[in-house]
């Protein structure tokens, strides 16, 4: 074997080595690191956050509940195909009677979320109160969620962004959703959706803690005939719906 | 002095290849960077169809990347000749396919700075996230198979890294099958008839793009192939491409019998516009039909014919799986059935998707890093199929 040959044996044996060992040493290395992460700490999970949305008191032409979260969160509020909507109204003709009905669509807040079990890293979470959130510094940016969530509730930040709210948090080229109005929900108050409803006169969306039978939401949910959005997936959604 | 001009013209073509995938690697790169600096809003995509054009391109690759395997594994585990000849280029091929693919992928990130972080915090109930592993895991054992096959001390052990590359590529494209297979919701997706389809798939794809890699080194040192080997060759290819028409005539045909997913298949088989015409003229006239007539037909069947139906087969994979991704998310999600749906987000309507020239740029760059990497390997390894030695 010639001195140049063995030169070029040794090389090509050194930098696949070097190669091999650069390819496996994140993974196996930092796989550990993963696994400390704390989420959700402050939420009790006790507490099970829901809605109950009355789609007979929701009306057609109404577009309150999305006014008021596109102000609360700080979204532009544009219905483009490349738009932010956390929350969309859905116009309903039953294909059989003809009867209309009008209802408002969000993240469903699901106990068995298909987002936070697709999410690559992570980002996707759900707090211990029920609350499906959206890591905003660890989400890359993939949308698997977004195939998988089988109510097209997510919505990917197409641009970049000004002037954003400073408690919520947001981000270009991650994905984002209804956060239950987690920052009013943290200081104790109900989400801006169900509060601008309110002041409409309409009182179509419910807001409150499924897990307390004495809550105005329980009793109700107790009460009438709801239902739950592809109830057949299992996913144990906290929003329900009535009238439908 | 022939001989040296005409090296010296070979070193003068090899360089402008080299350049030749320069280029197209960094326009790829050029449209990434113009992707991130602007945001998704540049290219076709929006928040009905998510995955567009890129993922076209990656999952082509990383499909195929496993598929291309098959030769080695045929030539290494159970011991034919004429396999076991274009293992080497096939190990090489594999990890050119896997790198293109996976750059397309991770540049199409909307956060493609962040791609550290999907290898320090993985979800282990993400198939995303065992893809990791799976796809870091098929590029080291591939470098480990080639150094068996190539390095004559480390021959004996090419037999059992052989069967774990096998094992460990039957895996990873089952994760590719997956990533759509556990997709619950959405009626294009979310059934078991995927990995199997995905696996059959990598066989076909994998085999014409080495096919016509083979094709081109052949044609680069006026060798031309043996005609046993390309009995082989066009048998395996006819028998991959009737596997994959077999296993997709029964995804639709299992759609179509379940009621709830009849719109579906009606949409994306006939009455879908851009889609119905690339399942059938792309997928299945291009890429099925006049690929089994090239390589079948009693006068047909010599090497420019199948090397036709290789090209020809790699076309209708782009096809296909341009109808698969996008057109699988083009159809609206059954949310309310029973009901006629509106809203401003898209809800019932059938979502428009038309692809960027960024993008497409994009997934052309994974294909020139794929390109790149095998000239060059090519060049460097002893790479190129002796058949005079092989022939059984």
């Amino acid at each position: 074997m010639s001195d140049m040959d063995s030169d070029r044996r040794q090389f090509i044996g050194r930098s696949s080595a070097l190669v091999a060992g650069l390819t496996l040493a994140p993974g196996m290395m930092l796989y550990d690191l993963a696994h400390g992460r704390p989420v959700g700490e402050p939420a009790s999970s006790k507490v099970r956050w829901g809605m109950l949305i009355d789609t007979t008191k929701c009306e057609s032409g109404c577009d309150e509940c999305v006014k008021a979260c596109n102000k609360e969160n700080g979204l532009p509020g544009g219905t483009g195909p490349t738009d932010e909507q956390w929350i969309r109204k859905v116009q309903l003709t039953d294909l059989k009677t003809g009867k209309k009905t009008s209802l408002p669509m969000m993240c469903q807040h699901c106990a068995e979320p298909p987002c936070v079990d697709v999410c690559p890293t992570g980002a996707s979470f759900k707090r211990v109160d029920g609350i499906v959130l959206v890591d905003r510094h660890l989400c890359i940016g993939c949308r698997y969620c977004m195939m998988a969530c089988p109510y097209k509730a997510r919505s990917f930040v197409h641009e970049p962004l000004h002037d954003q709210k400073p408690d919520v948090p947001r981000g270009k080229g991650t994905v984002e959703s209804c956060t239950l109005c987690v920052q009013r929900v943290d200081r104790g108050e109900t989400t801006a959706c169900a509060e601008a409803c309110e002041k409409a006169g309409h009182k179509a969306i419910l807001f409150g803690d499924l897990n307390d039978p004495d809550s105005e939401i329980s009793k109700r949910i107790r009460q009438v005939a709801s239902i739950r959005l592809r109830d057949d997936l299992g996913l144990d959604t906290g929003l329900h719906y009535e009238g439908l | 002095m022939d001989t040296l001009v005409r090296k010296q013209k070979e070193l003068r073509n090899f360089y402008l290849l080299v350049v030749f995938g320069l280029m197209v690697a960094m326009t790829g790169m050029g449209a990434a960077h113009y992707m991130e600096e602007h945001g998704h809003i540049v290219t076709g995509m929006n928040n009905q169809v998510v995955w567009g054009m890129p993922h076209v391109f990656a999952i082509f690759m990383i499909v195929a990347a496993s598929g291309v395997l098959n030769i080695a594994s045929i030539g290494s585990v159970f011991g034919k000749k004429p396999y076991k000849a274009r293992g080497p280029l096939s190990g090489l091929l594999s990890i050119a396919l896997l790198a293109g693919g996976l750059t397309v992928l991770m540049l199409d990130l909307g956060r493609p700075e962040r791609v550290i972080v999907a290898a320090t915090h993985i979800n282990t109930t993400s198939v995303f996230g065992w893809n990791v592993f799976l796809y870091s895991g098929l590029f080291s054992l591939v470098a480990v198979y080639l150094w068996t096959m190539l390095e004559a001390r480390m021959n004996p052990w090419t037999k059992p890294v052989g069967l774990l590359v096998f094992a460990w590529r039957i895996t990873l494209t089952t994760g590719t099958g997956l990533i759509f297979a556990f997709l619950v919701a959405r009626q294009a997706y979310g059934t078991a008839m995927l990995p199997p389809m995905f696996i059959v798939m990598s066989f076909s794809w994998g085999l014409a793009v080495l096919y016509i890699v083979q094709a081109a080194m052949y044609g680069w040192n006026r060798m031309s192939l043996n005609p046993h080997v390309l009995r082989r060759f066009r048998n395996l290819l006819g028998l991959f491409i009737l596997s994959v028409a077999y296993l997709v005539a029964v995804y639709h045909m299992t759609n179509l019998y379940f009621a709830r997913n009849s719109a579906f298949e009606h949409f994306i088989l006939i009455e879908g516009g851009i889609y119905p015409l690339l399942f059938w003229g792309g997928y299945f006239f291009l890429g099925t039909l006049i690929p089994l007539v090239l390589i079948y037909s009693p006068n047909l069947g010599k090497h420019c014919h199948v090397l036709l139906a290789s090209l020809l087969v790699v076309v209708g994979s782009f096809c296909f799986l341009y109808v698969f991704i996008i057109g699988g998310q083009a159809f609206p999600l059954s949310i309310f059935p029973g009901y006629e749906v509106s809203s401003t987000f898209g809800d019932g309507q059938i979502a428009y998707y038309s692809p960027s020239l960024p993008e497409i740029l994009l997934g052309c760059g994974g294909l020139g890093v794929a390109f790149l990497i095998t000239t060059v390997g090519v060049r460097i390894f002893e790479m190129l199929p002796h058949d005079e030695a092989a022939a059984e």
